[in-house]
Order: C-alpha cells, then structure tokens, then sequence
C-alpha cells in the first residue's frame, strides 16, 4: 500500500492553512493607523489622562463612568484636581468629533467592535 | 505448579496503591510462579531460530549474548523501519492514562506495569535513548533509559502478562494497539533466544506435524472416528469424513483443541453433525489440521510459516474454499494476515454456501469464511431444523473473544446462532461484551499452569461479569467461539464463579439440531440428559 | 511522588525569565520579536514535514483496524458503518469523529472495587475536558489571527463576537481564554493529583501544558490586566506576516515578549515531542484502515521469503502411518 501521495497531501493543506497569514496580506505592508486628532483636540494638548494611559485603557475608563453615571448618578469625574462631564458624547466626542479618523481606525485595524455606539450617537463629524 | 490464593484471598489482595518508587526503580518479580518457563532449546533449533541453552527467569545471570546490546538496537531499527505502527505508537502516547484500567490484568492485579500506557513505556524508554535526539541530550528527564539486562527481565516479564487482546486500544484516542508494542517486545526476546515453552513447543510441533499438539496423521483420523462412534451412540445418525481428500469443495481447519481436549471435542461433534446433516462435500486435513496460529504470539515470520499450510493444502487438494472454525487469535490471523502473507489465493473461488447460494462477498479475496457466518447464514435460510429445547437446562451467556470482537467484528454471527438454538439467552453488562469484551487472562500463550495466579487475576474481569449473570440470571453455560477459552475458560468458571460450565457454539447448535434418520435424544453430546430442570439454580 | 512537573516548571518560569530580561529590560526586541519567532516558524515546517514522512517512510505491512462494531458480513446483519468500517467513507467518518469529537476517549470508564464486585463506571471528564482544552486552544490561535490579518476577515470578526457574546468587562472577555486556562488546569492537577497518573507522567508531559497555561495567562494578563497598546502589537505581527518585520516605535512591554517567547518555544517544541499526536492520529494504523482484509488484499512491500514445512515434506515424515491408517498419500 502506497499511501505517500495522500500523506503529502494531507502535509500540503496543513501548510497551506498554517501559512494563511502570509499569502492572504500578500506581503503588502500596510503601517499601523495613527489616531488623527481634530484642531480642538490638538489645541487642547491634554486628554483626561495622559496618552500612554488613554492608549490602553480608555475603554476602562468609558466602562467606568458608564457605571458611576448610569448606577450612582454620579456625573464628575475628578482627576489631579481637575473635574470632567463623565460623558463619551459630551466630553470625549467634543474634542474627538471625528469618529472615522479618531475612533474607527484603530478599532478596525485591531478588529474591535465596541458597543459604544448601539446607545450612543455621535455627533456628525466635522471634518 | 505453584500453590495460589484462595478466590476471596485474591480477590482481597488486589492492591491499586502506586507504588513510593519510580517505575524505573521497581525491579520485575521473576520468583517462582510469576513467569513463563522458557522453551527447550530444541524447539528453537528446529525451527532454525537463535537458540540458547537450558535457562531460568530466575537465573540471576540470563547470560545474553556477547553482543545482545548490538542485536535489541539493530532489531528495534529493523522493526522502525517497517512498521509504521511501531513508529508512531512509540512517539504519539500523550500519556493521558485513558488506557490505564482497562487492562484485565492490571484491573485483577493492580501491578502499574500491567496498565498498557506504561507497558509501552518499557520499550518507549529504550526508544527514547536509542533513537531520539531528546531522550540521547536529557536522558531520563525526557524519559530516556539506557538498555541494561534488567531492562531485559523487565520486558520478558511484562510481555508476557500481556494477552495482545486489544482492549487498551480501543479506549486510546490514537488507537495506540498494545498488542503491537507487545509482539515488537516479544520479537526482540526472541532475537536473545528468549522465548516461552508454552508458545514455542505448540509452534515447532505445528511446524512438523500440522498442530499444536503435535499429533500425528494417525492419531488424528483416530480421534475423529472416536468422535464418529459417540455421535452414533448418541444419535443414532452414522458419520462420515473424510480425510485429505482430493477434489471435495470445501477444506475445514479447527484449532486443534477442538478435537484434542473437552470441552472443545464437543464443538468438534457438533461440526462434524452439522456437515453430515446438511451433506456438505468437504475434507479434513492432516497436514493443515490446526486453525491457530501460535507464530502470532512469537514473530511474524513464524506466523507466516505456519499460516502457509492453510492455502498448501487447498491448493493441493484442489478444493474451492476454506471454512474455519471457532477460534478467536486463528481468526485475527486470517482475517489480518493470511491473504497479505501467503495470498493471494487465487487459486480458490469466492465462497459460496452450496445450500443456500449465498455468496460471502465479505471473504471474496481471502476466500475463508468463518462458520459462525456460515451456520448463521444455514438459520436464516431455514436450512436447518432446529430444536432448541434440547438446550433448555442451559442458561446462556455469550463471551465475544478478543480476537473476532476486536480484530474483525465477529458479534451478531454467533449470538444470532444462540439465540435460534437455545431459549436461553442473557447478555453480559454491556462495557464487558462486544469490542468492549474482556480476555479470558490466558490469550497469547499464557494458557500455561505455572502462571496460574497470573491467569486467574486476569480473568477476574471476565468472571466478574459472568458472575453478574449468574446471580441474576441463573445462567450457568458460558459460551465461546474461541479453542483457547475453552481451555482457559474452565479452570477460571471453576475458581471464580464454580457453578458455570463452557461450551462452544457448535455444541449448542448439534444439540438442537433435528438430524434426518436420529433416533430420540436422551443425552446431550456430553453423555449427560438432556433435560435436568430438577437441578436449581444455586440462588 | 513523581516530581517531574518540577523539572518542567523551573524550564517555564527560566524560558519567562530569559524573555522578559532578555527582551524588556536588556532590550533585545529584534531577537525576541522579529528573529525567534521567524526561527520558530522555520523549525516548525521543516519539523513537523520531516516527522511525518519520516513516519510515511515506514510501511504499514498488515491491514490491523481495532474494529468496535459489528463488521460486514451477511446482508441481513447491520454492519456498524463507523467503527468497523470496510469502505473508504467509512473511514474518513470514522476518523472525523476520532479527531473532531475524540470518539474513543468519550467510550472512557473507570474500573472500580465495589464490595465483592468489579464495577465499570462511565466516566466523561478526560473526554470533556480534553475537548475543552483543544477547542479552547483552536479558538484562541483563531482568534489571533486578528493580528496577522488586514483587513481582517469577516469570519474572524464574527468569531470574536461569538468568543465575546458575554459582554463582561472592558475589553470583552473571551471565553476561549478561561476556558483554555481552566482546562489546562484540569489536566495538570490530574496529573500531579491522581497517583495513577502521576505515575505514568514524564517531565514531557507537563512541559507542554504549563508552557500553554504560561501563554495563556500572559495572554489574559496583558489584555485584563497590565495592558499593552494592541496597536503597536499589531504593527508588529503584521511585519512578521508580511515579511516587512521590525520593531514599533517606543518597543513594547516585557510581558509581551514573555508571551511570544513561550508561543515560539512551544511552536518548536510540537514536532519533537508528544505533541505531535496532531499529525500522529491521522496515520495510526487501528484507525485509518478499512476492515476490509478479507475483501481485497492488502500489500505488504517486504512481505519475506520464509521456510515452510511443505506436505512433500510431511508426508515423507509419516508415509508409512499415513497408509497403515488409510489416509491417501501422494507417493505409495
């Protein structure tokens, strides 16, 4: 019994799977999507926290005052002495009006589906 | 023989502590009583095999030869490279221990080295050392063990509380065979000259004489005449074989136990019946006048051997099939090996039952059919007359034997014949039956007397189970399709579960069976009336 | 006691050591980030081919399926199609349930002492677990794709949803991840706790399962936890998958490394250990085989020449019985 053929077969697929990543981008680099920010945003310098924190973990922090606001009516967030509307529409989508570039790009490109905006509408973006 | 344990004691003493030691460190028990006793070296020279002089697996020294160290790693190698099985099964155990208590002998005995995964592990760990650049590099934290002559003891113990019946493998994701690791293990003794009498004597007999038992031409046309004058006395119906005879449609091999040692000599009447009754045109053989195959249990060039003589002997007297008898590893053989090794017999036809017309496609190219197929077929077509309350003091079980259960899927066949000849009939606990089925603790040439608390342990689990119905049921005839059961199956009904007798199919079905010209039945084929429903059933 | 998951323990938390100075604090993120993981790959390939054909190179001399059913015979008795197939459909069903559904290991019972008796108890943990394990793992390596993938495919997106359907916490929690954590647990106090099993166990038995709980919960902690700049991450793995490799800006936390550093030991490990039970169940002989021996003749490429005891032979041996007892022979 000559079963060779099948088992390079059977090796043929296991690889063609195993090495779908390589051939599916076709090896077309595409650079990592850097967050564009509004004029009022980049006149505004600061965000809430600082960058690397809002980086990783903003979407704790939206969880957070989405929490304290819907469950304790508690509306401030305070922070080095400075207070804030807890609100993603109010005070986020102020400065960051631009969904598709601020948002969107990351989120796609990291293939995150945040749920934000199945009660959330946001502001028509200005460009 | 050595003096064993009382049932209760023995069944108290099975102990499934683990022991404190690693397994590496436990030497084998090779006293008195828990080995095989190795072959004379004259069966080894006749069969032109490496050969070695008088020993003991008690010996302190087994004096190996010169270079037996070259000879076990050339032979692993040789084996590596041509069983894949062998390959694979040695790199794949994930060791999950699925395997662990499924074993009879391990569950009757509680010796670790008894559960499958770590009988492999004895050839593994060497496998490991020799051949994987892992186990070379880390040695024995990759479970890599250098071969010593302990290692040696070790295995020729071990291989030999193994029955090769199959049932770890069924349980394993991988499919894992033990019966492969074992016959590996065994070949590579064999390489040493170690082997044991009770397989290697059967096997040089069967080489000279055509059986196991070393019976001459003679003596077998002799013994089946007697069996000829009983079946008359009993039923008044005259018998006629025939013997070597050229030109008759159908060859029949049996196991030689058949017509060697009760209970087997009544399923060997029962044969004979049958074919007379239904006047089938077929011959027995001298020289092919075994259906097992002890080479299955050595190497399998031995098997080849002795397997050779099945298709000589149909080619020579020109018959157009082989039928064969109830046996349980003979029927792995041929339903396994026969037709790769010694085929293809192109020689014969694809049998045909001449009564019923009935074409055995399922044998077209080995062109044997098992008589559990070919009675089951003569029922179902209404060819026999049948009168099952002839069996009516018997209360039925059936034991599927590893072999046909495991190595070809031999279920309904036989219990279909029951159940048209006995009225009887209960079915064990369904995880013991079927390809669940537990060994009779003596397959694979452990049916040997000094070894006798070995083959008690492993037939516990059988026993068990046949106690199960005999408490429930009353049943008191266990029934087989397998020559070495019933050998085996006696001493172990009369240890564990003592009110328990054993029969072949063939013998129940010879009972029942209505014979033109008989004249009225009083006794069975045992000489013993054929109807005791005085005697209870023990409650 | 059988102390080989030490052994194994002390290799994971010195492999998490090396990559976490190695890459976080000495700075050597090329090595870790870029160089091992593309040796890895390259290891594994050339590894797991060789392997197989390594094993392909062997024969399979006998036809020898351990078959679990009733096999074909008269047309009046059903035939268990599956586990005793004699058709080639038969089999490849046959082995789809072995692989996809772990058919054997679900027929699992304990073997127990119960007053005079020997009791058979279906057990389905191992099988439960052992499916959860693996399935938990294939999703989990799905679900990574995300990282290697742009745009990503809408399958894996769905995927994700469905991994995430719990909606606990932010980010989401994915059920793929506890699960895979849980059940590599399970599999690892079996093994230290069941004295049966820690007997037969090696320090290759543990290796693997705590290098996939390291993985795993570096993956949970990094995600949960400690947080890293998923972002960055991607920039990286997208390199890697396009052949475009380097570092992204600003490099990314110790932990990170940690994580790709088992994956990478692990990727190496498979084709020279046990795990290579992956590719190892598609070739066992007792299950990718018809039961068909007596139907077609199966080859054996080395089948040997050997000595038989032919009847001219016999009967020189016993001409002379033979004819006192009236059996014929070939020469008077």
């Amino acid at each position: 019994m000559n079963d060779k053929p099948k088992i390079v077969i059977g090796l043929i697929i296991f690889f063609a799977v195993f090495t779908f990543p390589f051939w599916y981008n076709h090896g077309t680099v595409s650079s990592a999507p850097e967050p564009k920010l509004s004029d009022k945003a980049k006149q505004a310098r600061q965000c809430v926290r600082d960058t690397e924190f809002m980086r990783t973990e903003h979407m704790q922090l939206l969880d957070e005052w989405r929490d304290t606001v819907v469950r304790d009516s508690e509306r401030i967030y305070e922070v080095n002495g400075k207070e804030y509307n807890a609100s993603l529409s109010n005070t986020c989508m102020d400065c960051h009006s631009n969904k598709a570039d601020f948002c969107d790009k990351c989120h796609d490109y990291a293939s995150v589906e945040p749920y934000c905006w199945d009660c959330h509408k946001y502001p028509k973006e200005k460009m | 023989m050595v003096d064993i344990l009382k049932p209760e004691e023995m069944f108290k003493s099975i102990d499934y502590t683990i022991p404190e030691d690693r397994w590496e460190d436990v030497p084998p028990d090779l006293s008195e009583g828990n080995f095989c006793y190795p072959t004379k070296k004259k069966n080894l020279e006749y069969l032109g095999l490496p050969a070695k002089d008088e020993w003991s697996p008690a010996d302190e020294d087994w004096k190996l030869p010169d270079n037996w160290e070259e000879i076990i790693h050339e032979g692993f190698k040789e084996r590596l490279e041509k069983y894949r099985s062998l390959k694979v099964f040695m790199d794949i155990c994930v060791r999950c221990g699925a395997c662990a208590d499924k074993c009879h002998f391990f569950i009757g005995g509680g010796d670790p080295k008894n559960m499958p995964v770590l009988r492999a592990e004895l050839l593994r760990s060497v496998y490991r050392k020799d051949f994987t650049t892992a186990g070379k590099i880390l040695g024995s934290i990759a479970g890599a063990r250098k071969i010593t002559p302990l290692v040696i003891k070790e295995w020729f113990s071990y291989f030999y509380q193994c029955s090769e019946c199959r049932r770890c493998s069924i349980y394993c994701p991988y499919g894992i065979d033990t019966a492969e690791i074992t016959m590996m293990g065994r070949e590579l003794l064999s390489l040493l000259g170690l082997n044991i009498n009770w397989i290697l004597e059967p096997v040089a007999n069967c080489f000279r004489t055509g059986n196991h038992l070393g019976i001459q031409p003679h003596a077998f046309k002799d013994m089946i005449d007697f069996f000829c004058d009983d079946i008359e006395e009993i039923t008044g119906v005259k018998i006629n074989p025939s013997f070597n005879r050229k030109g008759a449609e159908i060859l029949f091999i049996t196991p030689s136990g058949d017509y060697f040692a009760d209970p087997g000599t009544y399923t060997m009447m029962g044969y004979l019946m049958l074919f007379e009754h239904i006047g089938l045109d077929y011959t027995l053989s001298t020289y092919a006048s075994e259906g097992g195959n002890f080479g299955l249990f050595t190497s399998s060039d031995v098997m080849k051997r002795l397997n050779g003589k099945m298709y000589a002997e149909a080619k020579r007297l020109g018959v157009k099939w082989i039928l064969g008898g109830e046996c349980g590893h003979m029927w792995r053989v041929i339903n396994q090996y026969m037709d790769t090794m010694n085929g293809p017999a192109d020689f014969l036809e694809v049998p045909v039952s001449p009564l019923t017309g009935t074409r055995f496609e399922n044998a077209a190219s080995t062109k044997m059919v098992h008589i559990a197929e070919f009675t089951s077929d003569l029922i179902k077509h209404n060819k026999l007359k049948l009168d099952p309350s002839r069996n009516d003091k018997f209360k039925v079980t059936f034991h599927d034997s590893c072999n046909p259960a495991r190595g070809m899927g031999l279920l309904d066949e036989p219990r279909y014949v029951i159940k048209n000849v006995c009225n009887h009939f209960y079915d064990m606990p369904v995880n013991t039956i079927r390809e669940q089925t537990f060994c009779c603790g003596s397959g694979a040439g452990l049916n040997t007397e000094e070894i006798m608390d070995l083959r008690m342990r492993g037939g516990l689990p059988r026993a068990n189970a046949v106690r199960h119905v005999h408490d429930r049921y009353g049943v008191n005839m266990l029934a087989c399709i397998c020559a070495i059961d019933r050998a085996a199956l006696p001493p172990l009904m009369d240890y564990w579960v003592p009110d328990v007798g054993v029969t072949g199919i063939h013998e129940l079905v010879a009972n029942a069976l209505v014979m033109d010209g008989e004249i009225e039945r009083t006794t069975d084929l045992r000489f013993e009336p054929l109807n005791e429903e005085e005697e209870q059933t023990d409650e | 006691m059988n102390v080989n998951y030490l052994y194994s323990l002390l290799a994971v938390i010195v492999l998490g050591l090396i990559a976490y100075v190695g890459a976080g604090v000495a700075g050597f993120q090329g090595l870790f980030g870029i160089f091992i993981p593309y040796l890895a790959v390259v290891i594994f390939i050339a590894g797991f081919i060789n392997r197989i054909m390594d094993w392909a190179k062997s024969p399979v001399p006998f036809r020898i399926p351990s078959t679990c059913g009733q096999q074909k015979s008269l047309d009046w008795i059903k035939q268990n199609k599956i586990d005793n197939p004699s058709s080639t459909f038969g089999v490849i069903v046959r082995m789809v349930f072995e692989i996809v559904l772990f058919r054997s290991l679900f027929r699992n019972s304990r073997a127990e002492i119960v007053g005079e008796r020997i009791a058979y108890k279906w057990v389905v943990w191992l099988w439960l677990f052992a499916i959860l394990f693996h399935y938990s793992f294939f999703a989990v390596v799905i679900r990574h794709l995300r990282l290697f993938l742009e745009p990503v495919p809408v399958f894996i997106k769905i995927f994700e949803q469905a991994d995430g359907i719990l909606q606990v916490g932010l980010p989401g929690l994915f059920l793929s991840g506890v699960t895979l954590l849980a059940a590599a647990f399970f599999l690892l106090l079996r093994r230290i706790l069941i004295p049966k099993i820690n007997y037969i166990s090696l320090a290759a038995d543990y290796f693997p399962l705590l290098l996939i709980i390291g993985i795993a919960l570096t993956g949970i902690m990094m995600r949960y936890f400690t947080k890293v700049d998923v972002v960055k991450i991607k920039e990286l793995t997208m390199g890697l998958a396009t052949f475009h490799a380097g570092i992204p800006e600003g490099g990314i936390s110790g932990l990170f490394y940690v994580h790709l550093f088992f994956v990478s030991v692990l990727v190496i490990y498979i084709p020279f250990s046990k795990l290579m039970h992956m590719g190892g169940v598609f070739l066992s002989p007792t299950r990718n085989l018809a039961n068909n021996n007596r139907m077609k003749r199966h080859i054996n490429p080395w089948n040997p020449d050997v000595k038989f005891h032919t009847y001219e032979e016999y009967e020189d041996d016993f001409r002379e019985k033979m004819i006192e007892a009236g059996l014929p022979v070939e020469k008077e």
